[in-house]
């Protein structure tokens, strides 16, 4: 097939290029070959931007689309001297930090744990692996259950122990851990998946030189095993940290945000305020940090942390 | 400087024994190469001596220590991997000084050693690449420095120049031979190649399904193969093996280069040996040399000629002729050498047709 197409390019080119009014559709065609996928950008995600970042500039809801206001920074001035989007800022890079940071490390171990091909590891891989492939809808279910004060499998375990029981979610001092005990729980599988592909394609022969080399364990591992693995450890960083800022499911199953916002984040508030306060000037203007935020952290992964990385 | 010393050293993988029960000195400063078909357990011994793999049964003695369960890195050796093992992540100047490190070695004079060993290899103006920077041939000089740098007792190598192109493996042939001679330690060399074993050996030991069929000097390899294997594995293009009729259960051998052939049918009688009467089916000219393949009653008969004597042409008659003195004899069953008395009564002259 590829013969063929590749015969028929040839064939149109060489028909094409004497004539004036060919040279233009030869000009066109890169374009005209980017065009079906940039169209579809545009519709998709470009014009939703640019309109997101519009609609921040007016004061409306969605019970009356009629009745929009030009209000310019006014959502923006809201928003930065509103505390409680303060928390939820905070709320959302602390969630953030230990989502990504215990996510990412719990996997490292276990995956150098798991790198071994027999079959005992192959269950267990798949068993850390299926909680990814669970919806986080039925995840956060499942948690609201397990930790239920009353009923609930971790006060029965504590009890076991004769420790009295805790209310995992409606303390403020531990409703947000407890959410990102469940994040992590959901995202280990898959990193643990992604590093042990990297830990296999680290050439076996450089752990022999390395022992040749007199290299103790931890040594080999910081020198050897995390350099050859900072394009997975870079790849891993990037996706649970945008992942993390936008998490949402868990939060509208399991707390609606409480008690008193200590677990709202960005995207929960972001849907709070347009879709139960009818704010939608004031989501808009919460989108658009958002973007910028991801956008910021994203760029500062390129630019700072790529050096670093080693890509064979 | 070190000896090493196997004692019945076996390897198993899963039941399957690949290395079976050898026995071999590795004197002190020598240059040993095992040489052998793939899958002949020769990288697998290395790998062993290096201490990469574990030994199912048996000893190995490196000096007067036995090593069987010392780590690789406290058996005072250093190893050249065929594809060189280089640390991706590391350049040159780590890359080399990583095992000096890892001795708790002083910065100041880990600095100092490696430039000295980056100057005899030539690299010191490359010792901040990466080795994804350097070619072939600069990798695997990095690769000899990394284990000259440690001054150890015995060099392993696996195969180092299989990566290299031809005119650069000759080069490097040559370089490791002198500087074998240069540290005097000991090196245990593995390679496929018998020319590489045949011009770097001191001694060379030839392997095959995981036993040793010969441990000797290369011209004596050549001139006194103890069995069929050797023979026809050292010498290229590989010694001819005829049946012989006059000897039951008897294989006749000759080295393509100790053949004679004439243009002429008629058998020549000036001295004992063998003739045959064949016809040249092809020739290849190699410059000094033709190699002639002639069609015999006994099959296909490789001759080495030189050049000087007048071309034979292709689909000529002609007839072969070796001298008694250059007819190997080999057990058919065994495939053992057999000595004596058929060298001496050979009434072969003109014989075989």
């Amino acid at each position: 097939m590829w013969k063929e197409i590749a015969l028929r390019r040839y064939q149109s080119r060489s028909q094409v290029v004497p004539q004036k009014s060919g040279q233009l559709l030869e000009k066109s065609r890169p374009y005209l070959y980017v065009a079906p996928a940039l169209a579809f950008f545009t519709l998709f995600f470009f014009y939703p931007i640019a309109y997101m970042v519009y609609l921040s500039f007016y004061d409306w809801s969605l019970l009356d689309l009629s009745a929009m206001e030009w209000v310019g920074l006014e959502n923006f001035h809201a928003l930065f001297t509103d505390a409680d989007f303060y928390q939820v800022l905070s709320n959302t890079f602390v969630f953030t930090v230990f989502t990504v940071s215990l996510g990412m490390g719990i996997a490292f171990f276990l995956a150098l744990w798991l790198n071994h091909r027999a079959k005992i590891y192959g269950i267990v891989q798949a068993a850390i692996f299926t909680p990814h492939i669970i919806s986080l809808v039925s995840i956060a279910m499942l948690w609201l259950w397990l930790m239920d004060p009353q009923y609930g499998l971790l006060n029965a375990i504590l009890e076991s122990f004769g420790l009295p029981p805790y209310s995992w979610l409606a303390d403020t001092k531990s409703a947000l851990a407890s959410l990102i005990l469940v994040s992590v729980w959901k995202v280990v599988g898959y990193n643990t998946l992604v590093f042990i592909a990297g830990l296999q394609s680290i050439p076996k022969y450089l752990y022999e030189a390395a022992a040749l080399d007199r290299s103790p364990a931890w040594k080999t591992l910081w020198k050897i095993t995390i350099p050859m693995l900072s394009p997975t450890l870079f790849f891993l960083l990037i996706i649970n940290t945008i992942s993390s800022f936008q998490v949402f499911d868990t939060i509208n199953i399991m707390t609606q945000g409480g008690p008193v916002n200590s677990t709202n984040m960005l995207v929960f508030y972001i849907y709070e305020q347009g879709m139960d306060f009818y704010n939608g000037g004031i989501a808009s203007a919460a989108s658009v940090v958002l973007l910028l935020l991801v956008a910021l952290l994203t760029l500062f992964h390129f630019l700072v942390l790529s050096k670093k990385v080693h890509y064979r | 400087m070190a000896r090493v010393l196997l004692k019945q050293v076996v390897k198993a993988f899963q039941d399957q024994p690949v290395v079976k029960g050898l026995d071999l000195t590795i004197p002190n400063g020598s240059f040993t190469v095992l040489v052998g078909p793939s899958g002949c357990g020769k990288s697998t011994t290395l790998r062993m001596i290096a201490g990469l793999e574990e030994v199912t049964d048996g000893e190995i003695w490196i000096g007067d220590r036995k090593v069987n369960d010392v780590p690789p890195g406290k058996r005072d050796l250093a190893m050249v991997f065929q594809n060189y093992a280089l640390y991706p992540t590391m350049n040159v100047f780590e890359n080399i000084a990583f095992g000096l490190q890892n001795r708790g070695l002083p910065r100041q004079e880990c600095k100092s050693l490696v430039h000295e060993i980056a100057e005899v290899v030539g690299l010191t103006s490359y010792l901040d690449r990466k080795p994804s920077e350097l070619s072939g041939g600069q990798r695997q000089r990095v690769a000899l420095a990394r284990a000259m740098v440690k001054k150890p007792q015995v060099f392993l190598m696996d195969e180092p120049l299989s990566n290299l192109d031809a005119k650069l493996r000759n080069q490097m042939r040559v370089e490791l031979t002198s500087l074998h001679k240069q540290l005097g330690s000991t090196f245990i060399y593995v390679t496929h190649d018998q020319v590489e074993a045949m011009t770097m050996g001191d001694q060379i030991v030839v392997m095959n399904e995981g036993r040793i069929q010969q441990v000797a000097s290369p011209v004596e390899l050549y001139q006194d193969p103890t069995n069929l294997f050797v023979a026809q594995f050292i010498g290229s293009p590989a010694m001819n093996i005829l049946s012989w009729e006059e000897e039951e259960s008897c294989l006749l051998g000759f080295r393509p280069e100790k053949g004679r052939i004439a243009a002429t049918i008629q058998p020549s009688t000036e001295e004992k040996g063998i003739s045959l009467r064949g016809k040249v089916r092809s020739r290849e000219i190699l410059g000094a040399e033709v190699l002639y393949y002639v069609d015999t009653r006994k099959g296909q008969i490789i001759v080495k000629a030189n050049h000087d004597v007048e071309l034979i042409a292709e689909d000529e008659d002609v007839r072969l002729s070796v001298a008694a003195k250059d007819l190997y004899f080999f057990d058919e069953k065994t495939g053992m050498r057999v000595m004596g008395q058929h060298v001496h009564s050979l009434p072969l002259a003109g014989g075989a047709v």
